[in-house]
């Protein structure tokens, strides 16, 4: 019972990148997102938040501290993206 | 035709506008333009003009550093919604199924509601199955939450052969697809110590008989077990209509069951839909939520007839979903982020957080808007935002 639930949560994990609700996650390398951390000129506390537990972050495998970049399909511009940081929660 | 050298060519055009406009303008803009300026033929320095003209136009739309985005929101959205009518009740699209809408909806959504008083599931099917209407129904019945109350005519307890007979519902057994022999066996599964048989008598009785005399205090929580118990279907799912849209058939359930239904084989779970914000948080992570929150209200406000920009729900997302969760507008959600005692005492519940306030030691840095209007500074909006930095030591 309980090995067939961790396997189906698994299963549901692949799936979420593929919803189409869930924009493009990726983890930034250290270099990157330094980077964009000083073209925004921002510590990275100060971007939005995405918790570790969050599917979409478990689901590309991101760990505390990283920030990943987010590609959103949006109504006004197209494409947009934007940056989280990956906090313990 | 003759001098066609001074004309820009229609193939390098759009790699002209892209490399003079990229980054810097939205990807539509940019696309809508190259389409537009494709069909005409443009000198070298018409182009050139027109570019400029878009960058001056662009320019004057930005937002200004300084401009109270929050506040202009909070109008644009506030003022239509008070012309919104209180009535709860609307048979949108289908007839069976009401759906709150209007203010009560939008103030859910904005409060971040665990559960929506309406919660509903739209299911796309994978090609096997989406364009066939008996294969629609065979998903829906199995995906139906069925009860053994929903196909009993009748139980009753008899005490003297300690046993509790069922009376099945033919005609409900026919509906949802389920044969008596299935109703045996999840009964036989789910009470413990009784043997559950089909009568001899009556093929749509059921008599569990119990190996124990029957206790009377307990009777009661045991019958409802046995009404309770789950034949099939999926939990949460209380209600499947097949609904026909454009060239499929989509099944629209009352309640939901994300995690569960993402499982299933015949679900398209790329497609699959709530109205239940939270859940779509747990499974599909928070910038599906927020996409699905800018969704449901902008909805709202266009069913209604109200023209809000998007731009502002946008900015009321991304501010509900900043901290990674979805919290609501209001005092326990984004008001209580606030690093201002004096703002948090401004809003609700004053005397309490101006003693919690005191009793932390709590600093305010007057960096806010409202703790500027208290003590009465200027507001840090517009010109008043920017200050001057001198530093004595900087070297030349």
């Amino acid at each position: 019972m309980r090995g067939s639930r961790k396997k189906a949560s698994l299963d549901l994990l692949s799936k979420v990148l593929e919803h189409e609700l869930v924009p493009k996650h990726e983890i930034l390398s250290i270099d990157e997102g330094v980077r964009i951390l000083r073209e925004y000129g921002i510590k990275p506390e100060q971007l939005p938040w995405l918790r570790a537990s969050d599917p979409a972050a478990k689901a590309i495998g991101a760990k505390p501290g990283d920030i990943v970049r987010i590609v959103r399909r949006s109504p006004t511009g197209g494409e947009v993206t934007v940056y989280r940081y990956v906090v313990p929660g | 035709m003759t001098s066609s050298s001074s004309y820009v060519d229609t193939r390098i055009l759009g790699s002209v506008i892209e490399s003079r406009l990229a980054e810097r303008l939205p990807r539509t803009v940019i696309e809508e333009l190259k389409t537009i300026l494709m069909r005409y033929q443009l000198t070298e320095e018409q182009l050139e003009k027109l570019i400029s003209e878009v960058e001056k136009e662009l320019e004057k739309n930005s937002v200004d550093p300084g401009e109270p985005v929050g506040m202009v929101a909070a109008q644009s959205i506030g003022e239509p919604s008070t012309q919104m009518t209180l009535r709860t009740f609307h048979y949108a699209g289908v007839r069976e199924l009401n759906v709150t809408l209007g203010l009560p909806r939008l103030i859910e959504l904005v409060d971040a509601k665990k559960t929506p008083s309406t919660p509903l599931t739209y299911i796309y099917l994978r090609p096997e199955y989406k364009n066939n209407r008996e294969k629609a129904i065979e998903v829906a019945r199995k995906i139906e939450l069925t009860k053994v109350i929903n196909v009993t005519l009748r139980i009753d307890v008899n005490f003297l052969s300690n046993a509790i007979v069922i009376i099945l519902d033919r005609d409900m057994l026919e509906d949802k697809g389920v044969s008596v022999d299935e109703v045996v066996k999840v009964l036989q599964k789910a009470v413990k110590k009784a043997k559950v048989m089909q009568s001899s008598e009556n093929p749509y009785e059921i008599i569990v008989q119990f190996e124990e005399a029957l206790d009377p205090t307990k009777v009661e929580r045991l019958r409802e077990k046995i009404l309770q118990t789950r034949i099939k279907g999926v939990k949460g799912i209380n209600k499947v209509i097949i609904q026909r849209r454009e060239d499929e058939y989509v099944l629209v359930c009352e309640g939901s069951n994300l995690a569960e239904l993402m499982q299933l084989e015949e679900v398209d779970y790329r497609r699959i839909r709530t109205n239940n914000i939270k859940e779509v948080e747990s499974v599909l992570g928070i910038e599906a939520a927020r996409t699905l929150l800018v969704e449901e209200i902008m909805n709202v406000l266009e069913e209604q007839g109200l023209d809000v920009d998007i731009r502002h729900i946008m900015l009321v997302a991304d501010m509900m979903t900043r901290t990674g969760v979805v919290k609501a507008i209001g005092r326990h959600g984004v008001m209580a982020s606030k690093d201002s005692p004096l703002a948090k005492a401004a809003f609700e519940i004053t005397v309490k957080n101006l003693i919690d306030a005191a009793a932390k030691g709590e600093v305010d840095k007057l960096l806010g808007v409202t703790e500027s209007v208290i003590v009465g500074n200027y507001i840090p909006i517009g010109t008043a935002k920017v200050g001057i930095i001198f530093n004595p030591h900087i070297k030349k």
